[in-house]
Formats: C-alpha cells, sequence, structure tokens
C-alpha cells in the first residue's frame, strides 16, 4: 500500500505540483516554439513523453546496473582484474552525461524510425521537430533525477526502483502535454488578439507562461494534504471524526436557529 | 565567401544584433531558471561560454572529418565531454554554487545555443573565426542573463550582487524571485527590446 502512496505522490508531483515547465523550466523551446495550434502541441507532447519514458527505463536500467557503485555488471566485469572489494567501490557515474546523451538520441532516432513506418501521416506533420527532441532539456532532465534519486543516496532502501522512475517520467511527461496544450490554446485565441507590435510571438507568449505559472503555483500546497488522504491511519481518523463532530454541531446550530 | 562577416564583425554581432537570447531565442531554459541572484546567473554565463569556446574550437578544428549525418552525435558527444569537465570543476572549487546551480549545469549539453553555433558557424569556418564568434555569442548571452538577473535581483530582493541597493523599506517582490517572475521579466525585456531595435528601421 505504501508502494503505491508513492507512486501516486511521484506522479502527480511530476504531473502538477512540480510541473516540468512551470516549475523546473525545462522543455522551454518548444514550449514556445511548437504551441502555435493544439493538435501539433499534442502531438509533440505525446512523442515526448513517449521518448522520455523510453529514455527513463535505459537509463534507470544502465544507471542501476553499470553505473553507481557496486553495481552487478561493472563488479562483475572489474571481478576479472582485481579484488571483489575494489570491483564493489567502482564508480563510473562520472560518464553518465555521456551516457544519457547517447541514450536520448539513439531512443530518438528508434521512435522516428518507428513512427515513419507505422503513422507515415503523423511523421511528416513532425517534420523537424522530431530529432529536435534529442536537444529537449526535460528528457535529459528527467534522467538526471532519477539519477539523483539512485546513486547518492545514503539509504539503499530509499533508492529509487524502475516503478518510480518510470512514473516520474510518464506524469513529467503528461504534466509537459498539459502545459504545452494550455499554452497552445491560448495562443490560437491570442492571434486574434490586437497585441502591441514588439509583443508578438514569443514576448507574448512568456508573459502568458507567467501567468500560467502563477495559476500551477496554486498546486504547491496540495502535496502535503494529499498525502494526508493517501494515508489511511489514526490520525486521518482522528481528523475525520473530528469533522464529522463538527458537522453535527453545525446541524445543531442550524436546528437552534430553526427552533428560533 | 566574399559576402562571409569577418571575425570581428562576428564578435560584434553576438552582443546585441544577434543576441542569442533576445535575438535568436535560444538557451532560454536557464535564462529562466538562475536568474534569480545575480552570482548564479554569472557563473552559468561562465560555464556556458567555457563550453561553447571549447566546443566550437574542437568543431571547427575536426569540421573536415565530420560526415553530415553524423555531426551532431559528434557535437553533442564533444559537448557532453566538456560539459562533464566543467561540472566538475564547479564542484570541486565552487561547491556551493554548484549545488545551487543543481541540474542546470548538465542540462548545458541540450543547450540549443551551442548546438546552434557549432552547427552554424564552427563546422563551416577556420578556428580563429569560430573563437570569435563562441566569444561574441558567450558575451552576448552573458549580459542577457545578467539583465534578466539584475531586473529580478533588485525587484526581488532589493540587493545587487548580495549588496542592498533599495531602502530597507522596499517591500521584496518575492513573485520575481518564484519561476512567474521569471517568464514575466523576459517577456517585458524581449518586448522592451524588439520595441528599441524596431523603432530605428522606421
Amino acid at each position: 500500500m505504501n508502494y503505491v502512496i508513492d507512486i501516486m505522490l511521484i506522479a502527480i508531483g511530476a504531473a502538477l505540483i512540480n510541473n516540468f515547465i512551470f516549475y523546473y523550466f525545462v522543455g522551454i523551446c518548444p514550449f514556445i516554439g511548437v504551441s502555435r495550434n493544439v493538435d501539433m502541441a499534442f502531438g509533440m507532447g505525446c512523442a515526448v513523453t513517449f521518448v522520455m519514458s523510453i529514455a527513463a527505463f535505459v537509463s534507470w536500467t544502465i544507471t542501476s546496473l553499470v553505473l553507481i557503485p557496486g553495481a552487478p555488471i561493472s563488479a562483475y566485469i572489474g571481478g576479472f582484474f582485481m579484488t571483489a572489494e575494489a570491483a564493489q567501490k567502482i564508480d563510473l557515474t562520472i560518464l553518465s552525461y555521456i551516457i544519457y546523451i547517447f541514450v536520448i538520441a539513439s531512443s530518438v532516432q528508434f521512435v522516428e524510425m518507428y513512427v515513419r513506418k507505422f503513422f507515415p501521416s503523423l511523421y511528416k506533420s513532425f517534420g523537424v521537430f522530431l530529432p529536435l527532441i534529442t536537444t529537449n532539456c526535460a528528457i535529459l532532465f528527467a534522467c538526471l533525477t532519477i539519477m539523483s534519486h539512485v546513486s547518492g543516496v545514503e539509504n539503499p532502501a530509499d533508492a529509487w526502483d524502475l516503478g518510480r522512475a518510470l512514473s516520474l517520467a510518464f506524469f513529467g511527461g503528461v504534466g509537459f502535454t498539459i502545459a504545452i496544450v494550455v499554452m497552445a490554446g491560448i495562443r490560437e485565441e491570442l492571434d486574434l488578439c490586437d497585441i502591441p507590435k514588439p509583443f508578438r510571438g514569443a514576448a507574448i507568449t512568456l508573459v502568458v507562461g507567467g501567468i500560467l505559472a502563477f495559476a500551477f503555483m496554486g498546486f504547491t500546497g496540495v502535496n502535503s494534504g494529499l498525502r494526508k488522504v493517501l494515508t489511511f491511519d489514526q490520525p486521518v481518523a482522528q481528523v475525520e471524526q473530528n469533522a464529522s463532530a463538527q458537522d453535527r454541531n453545525v446541524q445543531s446550530r442550524i436546528d437552534e436557529m430553526r427552533q428560533n | 565567401m566574399a559576402d562571409q562577416p569577418t571575425p570581428l564583425e562576428r564578435f560584434i554581432r553576438g552582443i546585441l544584433p544577434e543576441n542569442p537570447v533576445y535575438r535568436q531565442l535560444l538557451g532560454l531554459c536557464p535564462t529562466l531558471a538562475v536568474t534569480n541572484s545575480m552570482k548564479a546567473a554569472i557563473t552559468m554565463a561562465a560555464a556556458v561560454a567555457f563550453v561553447l569556446l571549447c566546443a566550437n574550437t574542437v568543431t571547427s578544428l575536426i569540421r573536415n572529418l565530420l560526415k553530415p549525418h553524423l555531426r551532431i552525435v559528434v557535437f553533442t558527444l564533444t559537448i557532453a565531454t566538456f560539459v562533464t569537465i566543467a561540472d566538475r570543476m564547479l564542484a570541486a572549487y565552487m561547491y556551493q554554487m554548484s549545488k545551487t546551480l543543481g541540474p542546470y549545469i548538465p542540462l548545458i549539453i541540450v543547450n540549443c545555443l551551442i548546438i546552434c553555433r557549432c552547427e552554424v558557424c564552427a563546422s563551416k569556418q577556420p578556428v580563429f573565426t569560430a573563437i570569435s564568434d563562441a566569444t561574441g555569442q558567450s558575451l552576448g548571452y552573458g549580459l542577457a542573463l545578467a539583465s534578466v538577473a539584475g531586473v529580478r535581483e533588485i525587484l526581488g530582493t532589493g540587493m545587487f550582487f548580495g549588496f542592498r541597493v533599495l531602502p530597507a523599506t522596499w517591500p521584496d517582490w518575492a513573485v520575481m524571485v518564484l519561476p512567474p517572475g521569471a517568464f514575466i521579466t523576459l517577456g517585458l525585456l524581449l518586448g522592451a527590446v524588439n520595441w528599441y531595435s524596431g523603432r530605428g528601421a522606421k
């Protein structure tokens, strides 16, 4: 049960509270470049979500099997030419950036081939934007967040497993899609507005993005309340009891007022 | 090659006429993310300048060996190498700052500015031109980051580089330090720059 709650908290945190665009500012380039109409923005969001999930899966696997100290594969290979104890300490995390960018580039290539084969019309509408996903900071950011939760944690039990990593990546992508689709909807209306000339295009998009970021700041407090709702132990039962007692109080007060 | 700009022209162009942030809209993620204080912005700009300079030099040196279909991969791998170096250097000598900047240093790898300059200039030009282009672009980038950070830090905390510049009665506009302030500041500055440069053209 605890595990499911954890996953849900990570998912809602990535999608709404700490939205990739409005909280961490990653993936701004497609947010400004591709948000001209809703269909395209939705397609871009789906592609990013898909690539992000694949990249998270591969990078989690590589990180936990090869890169971190004490990882099974590097320890096994190291065992051939050093003592088992020294092999447990091999730390390859310095290579992580190079490996991640390679993983992302190859998964984008893979997605491009797949889309071209099975959805030719979608492929045509994407055009140049599909290869550009490689340089989308959001994906590398997801990989780096996962790495920081796999390596460098003091307690091995706190390290993220595959499920947590995938839920962060997938729902981070969902949050990206929400943000970019909302922005595209607003921009379709903005085309009809009378905007001062210097502000047309990117400038007004950034200002509107700022106002949207205000709106998303409203989710900030949700985290603790959500934890309370999801944890079904004593304190919450107490809270509910108090709430029902309050309800009874209110009810009795209303009755009194009626009698008066 | 007659209409190619000279190295000096490329250097000057990077500062305002082709400013990476205000003109080409490149590398916006760190521009928004790390500009809540001037120190962080300057460090970030220095890191970007280091990576851009090294990557441009290397790309320009190996430009005759590049195969067209593999060039993006070569660019990103070169950049990733230099970013790793910059990241380790920062962690060694400025530990606190590297904690503050966090994941945005590794995100220099996918900064469109560097890939764009490698593609547009360094992969076609000799070394000296590439270096002067990189210097101009990174100077322009630093100025852009500093302008956004200056506005945000002064209005948000009343400080500039950690020194108080506005009177203590200034009600700190905390929102300028928070995410929405970044978007709105950059949007308004972008509009102002467009207005200023459009005025001369008329």
